[in-house]
């Protein structure tokens, strides 16, 4: 399809729609979590606990997707729980995406030391097996939502570091840059102008996917109960709550388990999508 | 006259010890076009990116100058020395498919040479670009002006670049293998182009090519290289009637004919290689006592 102007106008990818919808749902859901929310998602009530799903019976209205053993609304939790998610998403996301490809890409683009230097850095940092240094660098600077988003971005900028370098370092061998070079453009000018736009496809999915991870790292550390506090709601804090019970309440492991699979999903899918519609050469 | 572009000596060296370029020298003088024959990998790119300052990181220059506009570029601070290759210089790279800028339109990859070199504001830049498109025999350039890289063909690519490289007033252009990439018809239509613009704009022309027959067409003069020595430094006439060295007649006789391209395909005979090769080695005996 061409529009007036002879640029071929595509159509909205169903991959873009239904990653982008779902993650519109989530962040309405974070948004007005206090006004949807059924229930108080800390109010405990010993005499309801381990209600089932509403289509079950033994149910009592206002419960729509049961409740955990000790009476906690699940729908409620579930709602509470996507705004941390997100922030978590969004902010940890973002930070490591910020550092992880400015080192990449000064190290892919100027090469020599600052290269040498970042690479065997990435290269030790990578060493290290993850979750097991999330675990002990928040044993070491305490729990709460800071201590996670910090650790995300201390594990994780190495994928941007990585990838963003040696994405840098293909354009950077492009004839283009050399013409840049060549008409007196100074390098980091070349860089910001030349390289930056032309890896920024990439960062772009990059940075999805890594919002993705962000969320199933902080599922992960609420497991071992390192996330904020055992009480508050997040996704991961009802799986390790609901695996515990799965046998007489399944419903607390499965839905945060499938919002969990979902959000994931949607965040690499949207970066794929977006990566598709944005880069000039697929486009 | 005195050369515009003045190489003296220029040795260019791996960082291991390599030799890539023995002591090369050679002069482009306002208003030529200086040929630069060779195989692959003789080194005929390296001349013109140490001139440039775009020498892959593995490559140094080891020794000589490289006076351009009477200025040596090798003994002034880098930043000086990359403004002077700004203001002075442009390149027609080799494969216009990598040679524009992907994500950016065409129109401010024109004309943001000439804001930063001439200093040129952008509405008389973009007149100016417009002109250039028009005298690269572009049809419709307004058009051009905003499309992407991606939208257009080879040909167009190499016309643009050509533009682009004309654009603010150089006077040296270094034609890096600008025909290579493209088609045999449009090569032809391509070279014509670089001709006309080069006599127009009287600049110099430093043209780095493998084939004889492109020498033929445009070049003054022309210096053949092996293994990054210069084993011939000719003007035309008196290189196509009398090529003195050996390597030389040879490859002269190893270009086809017409009226009979398979006898007349000869390769160059081991001999003469043998040869080369020992002058080379000699040089380099030399190079390092």
């Amino acid at each position: 399809m061409r529009d007036a102007r002879g640029n071929r106008r595509q159509p909205i990818g169903l991959r873009l729609w239904l990653s982008g919808g779902w993650l519109l749902i989530l962040a309405c859901a974070a948004i007005f979590a206090p006004l949807i929310a059924p229930q108080d998602p800390l109010a405990q009530d010993l005499f309801s606990g381990r209600l089932p799903p509403f289509w079950e019976s033994g149910t009592e209205p206002g419960f729509w997707l049961g409740t955990d053993s000790l009476g906690r609304d699940v729908l409620s939790r579930m709602l509470y729980g996507a705004r941390l998610a997100l922030i978590v998403a969004l902010v940890a996301g973002t930070l490591t995406c910020i550092i992880g490809a400015s080192l990449g890409l000064i190290a892919g683009y100027y090469r020599g030391w600052p290269d040498r230097i970042i690479s065997r850095f990435v290269d030790i940092w990578m060493a290290f097996p993850p979750v097991l240094f999330a675990i002990l660098l928040i044993a070491v600077i305490g729990t709460g939502l800071t201590s996670i988003i910090l650790a995300i971005v201390i594990i994780d900028w190495t994928r941007f570091a990585r990838v963003i370098r040696a994405e840098a370092m293909g354009q950077g061998a492009m004839d283009y840059v050399a013409s840049a070079q060549v008409a007196g453009r100074t390098r980091f000018g070349t860089m910001l102008t030349e390289i930056l736009p032309n890896v920024l496809p990439t960062i772009v999915a990059l940075l999805t996917l890594e919002m993705g991870i962000a969320v199933i790292v902080e599922a992960i550390l609420s497991f071992v109960n390192l996330s904020i506090s055992t009480d508050a709601p997040t996704w991961g804090g009802m799986i390790s709550e609901g695996r515990t019970s799965v046998h007489q309440a399944w419903w607390v492991l499965v839905f945060p388990l499938i919002t969990l699979f979902l959000t994931v999903l949607s965040f690499s899918q949207l970066g794929e999508g977006l990566k598709d519609r944005f880069d000039p050469v697929l486009r | 006259m005195r050369p515009f572009l003045s190489i003296r000596n220029l040795s260019v060296a791996l960082k291991n010890g390599g030799l890539i370029l023995r002591n090369v020298s050679l002069d482009v003088a306002v208003g030529k076009v200086h040929g630069l024959v060779g195989e692959s990998g003789a080194g005929k790119s390296m001349i013109g990116k140490s001139v440039l300052g775009t020498l892959p990181r593995a490559l140094q220059i080891t020794g000589g100058e490289i006076w351009l506009d009477g200025v040596d570029l090798l003994s002034i601070p880098p930043a000086q020395r990359r403004k002077r290759i700004g203001a002075t210089a442009a390149l027609i790279p080799q494969d216009p498919l990598t040679a524009l800028n992907p994500t950016r339109r065409i129109g401010p990859q024109i004309t943001r040479r000439l804001v930063d070199i001439l200093g040129w504001t952008k509405a008389d830049a973009q007149a100016r670009a417009l002109e250039l498109l028009e005298e690269v025999q572009i049809a419709d350039p307004a058009r051009v002006m905003r499309n992407y890289p991606h939208e257009l063909s080879g040909g167009m690519r190499q016309r643009i670049l050509i533009a682009s490289a004309f654009a603010a007033k150089p006077k040296l252009i270094i034609a890096d293998e600008p025909t290579t990439a493209l088609d045999v018809t449009v090569q032809k239509q391509i070279l014509r182009l670089i001709a006309d613009m080069q006599a127009r704009h009287g600049s110099a022309l430093l043209f780095v090519t493998h084939d004889l027959g492109v020498v033929s067409k445009v070049c003054d003069a022309l210096s053949v290289l092996y293994a990054g020595k210069v084993v011939e430094d000719a003007q035309m006439r008196r290189f196509f009637c009398r090529p003195v060295h050996p390597y030389s007649r040879a490859l002269l006789a190893a270009t086809p004919t017409y009226t009979n391209p398979t006898g007349s395909l000869m390769p160059v005979p081991q001999s003469v290689i043998d040869a080369v090769e020992r002058e080379v080695v000699q040089h380099d005996r030399r190079w390092r006592a």
